[in-house]
């Protein structure tokens, strides 16, 4: 029906109506009703609010109704049309010199052309307001040689609910048709009450440090995909000098929004969907993912220690130092006290090296495997939302099967005066079946198609992030050993000289 | 087994040559076979050994403590108890948790608790060691008949450690002791000299216990970290064996590199704790050896006072003053012949703590460089092979 009109957007036409199949997790559940204040009310403004995550609910049969509410002038997301219709990023008022293409495909081979060199910086953390009502503000730096931006280098104020809101319009506009949508960093209640209450220490300085660079590697992830660097709201996030409040994150920060993904999966599994694969190359990455989660996740355990236990030991090594350097006091022997003072000062050193290390040690290592534990359920719940698109493609052939039977049925009946109507309207049903099946096929094949390649690129991010980040942590220990070296050598002649 | 560690200047004359040649653990004890070279004429033969256990060692150092002729030295501290009990436990979880991981896993876990075992063996070896060593060097104690016996008698000395009523009577003389510590302490002494050893090492044996705790959590942080580097080791492994991608020859050789820091790593924690820990706990001992002779020279320096007292008292009532002039001068020639000892144990004290914590530091920081240079050799070997290959 409606794909013959636009037949260059094939993903984009829409059966009339709104649409629901009890049987399936429709994603195009929509009506406007739903969007009403009600809904706001429940969801305070602020997204840090302790009782956010208690109003969070799932159902199967509208997992994304919620994500309605969020405003912004993206087009992509309007109360009244389903987000499935308007994916295309052409559709941005503010950047119409490059939207000229239709979908998905001529975009992506353009990114061969405009060579990717863009560097986003997320810095200076500044509190903002007092008490409960407090958030940070961060600075985003955006230096950048391509055409896509009006500027060469811009910054704006960004806090941490507008990352998650960006976060949210990106993952109801791509997940579902197969783009790793990279996950926004978590939200930390007891974090951020403890910088809101102004408590300037250690503790609270080292939270915000971990935010703004998990933010940052966000928005680096987010713009290294070609295809989310060009969507009308990340030009937005980055450009804008004003940005309007993303309300009800709460129900859409990547926390939730991921829970909501995963028990859509586990329904999936749980409904006992064997999909017949007919191509092993699905099943046999996603085994491959299982098993890197698994791994990852362990590994990640043991950073997370090894980080734990130098921090321990940057503390016993200072408190070992004082007590040596009360020990060189009590000693009678001059030469003798004074190279227990000496080796006070080396432990103090060390002490401080050991904190640097711990530094790296989390920076560098614990937090990308954090990082990539997290993206892997981003792959896994796309790779669900392919096994709901198929799952759709079925029902509606079945529905269209049994159509197909009623008219079968209608042949051989011979109530005359309305079987002629009832002949034509079930004609007009199967038609429209017909082009359903046809579509909801396209959409899986679609799907796939874009989850191969989206699992390309992301394998070699994959193994570019290890490497350049390992490579990172290595040179950190090397730098620490060099250290060490230089202080035991200065201490040695002193051990020495005691006569 | 022919290394003293702490005793850097001791004679190695001929005459007396002690070490312990050999040591068998078994179940809940340790034999210790103890080997003596001599050209005394006291002792049958110029080579021998014989097998003690460690109630023995306790034996023997009870007996010069109790001894009122060696009131005047400081008496070298006995050698702490074996202690294999944590080791051991550790062994024993591991043997019931083999169903739960890989072989590779338990193989490398009993490897490690298995080289713990024997770290530990071989710092109670060396302490029982440095022991003896100690008491042959001592120019008095090493004349010892009952050091002889302990070192010839070659059957079993049948010394059955305390019995419930010795140690709480041990305990009780423990109390009176401290008490009477705190009392003899406030006795201001006219000698200067040992004023001053007093105030020195009332405040050195207390700062040395802090610096040995503090030394022992690091040195504990240290390993807990080598550990993790272990595991994180395997998990890379396991990562690199899995991996479809290039990462997997990457996984395999940072593997490779974390296996053989952390082998460093422990290594560091193992020296830092035999030249470090293991140092501040001996001159611990030591000094607590040196604050009970103290003791007992204001303990005899109060009872001359006392037998003056009495004798001045006995004089002007003129009764018993033979036997009170007897007293004191027993009491005066021990004291003096303690405060005359004891000035040269505290001066060889010194002169041993000095040279111990010399050889140790010094031995200490070429350690920690040797094992630097090595982990950095592995670093930038790997780090050179990883760049040229991407």
């Amino acid at each position: 029906m409606a794909d013959t009109d636009r037949e260059d957007e094939e993903l984009f036409t829409e059966p009339s109506g709104t649409q629901s199949q009890p049987a399936s997790l429709s994603t195009e559940d929509v009506s406007a009703n739903t969007n009403g204040p009600n809904q706001d009310a429940l969801f305070d403004d602020d997204p840090e609010d302790l009782f956010a995550e208690a109003t969070e609910e799932v159902s199967l049969d509208s997992p994304e109704r919620d994500i309605l509410l969020s405003d912004g002038p993206s087009p992509a997301i309007t109360p009244i049309t389903p987000p499935t219709s308007v994916i295309a990023p052409r559709i941005g008022h503010t950047h119409d010199d490059m939207f000229t293409h239709s979908s998905f495909d001529e975009i992506e081979e353009e990114e061969v052309d405009d060579s990717f060199d863009i560097n986003i910086s997320v810095s200076d953390p500044e509190k903002v307001g007092d008490g409960m009502n407090a958030y940070m503000a961060y600075k985003v730096t955006t230096k950048t040689s391509m055409s896509l931006f009006k500027q060469r280098e811009f910054s704006v104020k960004r806090r941490f609910s507008d990352f998650l809101g960006l976060h949210s319009k990106l993952a109801s506009k791509y997940l579902h048709v197969g783009y790793i949508v990279p996950p926004a960093p978590e939200k930390s209640i007891v974090g951020m009450t403890k910088v809101k209450v102004g408590k300037e220490d250690q503790s609270s300085n080292e939270f915000v440090e971990k935010r703004r660079s998990a933010l940052e590697r966000y928005l680096m992830r987010t713009v290294k995909h070609h295809i989310l660097l060009k969507d009308p709201d990340v030009l937005q996030f980055l450009e804008s000098s004003e940005l309007p409040r993303a309300v009800s994150t709460q129900a859409l920060s990547s926390a939730g929004l991921l829970r909501m993904v995963n028990k859509a999966a586990d329904a999936v599994n749980k409904m006992t969907i064997k999909m017949n694969e007919s191509d092993a190359w699905f099943e046999e990455k996603q085994q491959h993912f299982e098993s890197l989660d698994v791994q990852l996740r362990k590994l990640h355990i043991s950073v997370e220690s090894l980080v734990c236990h130098r921090k321990e030991l940057s503390v016993n090594t200072a408190q070992f130092a004082k007590s040596a350097a009360m020990l060189g006091n009590s000693e009678d022997h001059t030469a003798l006290s004074r190279a227990l003072s000496q080796l006070a000062e080396v432990e103090e050193k060390m002490d401080q090296l050991h904190q640097d290390q711990a530094n790296a040690d989390f920076y560098l290592f614990s937090e990308l495997l954090g990082d990539y534990v997290r993206l892997l359920a981003a792959v896994k719940g796309v790779f669900d939302h392919r096994i709901k698109t198929w799952q759709k493609w079925q029902d509606s052939q079945i529905l269209l099967q049994k159509k197909r039977e009623a008219e079968a049925k209608l042949q051989f009946t011979n109530k005359s005066d309305k079987l002629q109507q009832a002949k034509d309207e079930i004609k007009d049903e199967i038609e429209e079946m017909e082009g359903r099946v046809q579509q909801d096929e396209r959409d899986f094949e679609q799907i796939s198609r874009t989850i191969r390649k989206e699992v390309g690129r992301f394998e070699k991010e994959r193994v570019k992030d290890f490497k350049t980040s390992i490579i990172k942590y290595l040179e950190s220990l090397v730098l620490t050993q060099q250290q060490l070296i230089k202080y035991w050598e200065a201490f040695l002649p002193e051990a020495k000289a005691i006569s | 087994m022919t290394v003293c560690v702490l005793n850097v200047d001791l004679q190695t004359d001929a005459t007396l040559q002690v070490d312990i040649s050999d040591a068998l653990s078994e179940r809940d004890k340790v034999k210790f076979t103890v080997h003596t070279k001599s050209s005394l004429p006291n002792f049958k033969l110029n080579e021998f050994s014989v097998v003690r256990q460690h109630e023995e060692f306790i034996w023997l150092h009870d007996s010069f403590v109790e001894n009122e002729e060696y009131a005047g030295y400081i008496i070298p501290p006995a050698p702490p108890r074996p202690d294999f009990d944590a080791s051991r436990e550790k062994l024993q979880k591991l043997g019931e948790g083999e169903g739960s991981m890989t072989k590779e896993e338990f193989t490398k876990m009993k490897q490690e608790l298995e080289a713990e075992y024997l770290a530990i063996f071989k710092k109670t070896v060396a302490m029982h060691e440095v022991f003896l060593c100690r008491v042959a060097a001592h120019p008095v104690l090493r004349k010892d008949l009952n050091f002889h016996v302990f070192l010839e008698y070659n059957q079993d000395l049948s010394v059955r450690g305390k019995n419930k009523k010795e140690k709480l009577e041990d305990f009780f003389k423990n109390v009176v002791k401290s008490a009477d510590g705190v009392l003899v302490a406030g006795v201001k002494d006219v000698d200067d000299f040992f004023e001053h050893e007093k105030t020195f090492l009332l405040e050195y044996h207390n700062r040395v216990k802090d610096a040995s705790a503090k030394s022992d959590r690091m040195i504990r942080s240290h390993k807990n970290a080598a550990d993790d580097i272990n595991r994180i080791a395997s998990s890379l492994y396991t990562l690199g064996t899995q991996d479809t991608t290039e990462l997997c020859k990457f996984f395999l050789k940072v593997s490779e590199l974390f296996e053989k820091t952390r082998k460093v790593e422990s290594r560091v924690a193992a020296d830092e704790d035999l030249k470090l820990s293991d140092l501040l706990k001996y001159y611990l001992r030591e000094s607590q050896a040196a604050k009970d002779l103290l003791y007992r020279r204001s303990r005899s320096l109060v009872d001359y006072e006392n037998a003056n007292k009495a004798l001045d008292k006995a004089r002007s009532k003129n009764r018993d003053v033979l036997q009170a002039e007897t007293s004191q001068q027993i009491c005066c020639h021990k004291f003096e012949k303690i405060s005359e000892s004891a000035k040269q144990e505290l001066i060889d004290f010194k002169t041993r703590r000095v040279a111990a914590f010399r050889k140790n530091l010094v031995e200490l920081a070429e350690l920690e460089l040797k094992h630097a240079k090595g982990n950095l050799q592995l670093l930038q070997s790997c780090l050179g092979f990883m760049k040229t290959n991407t």
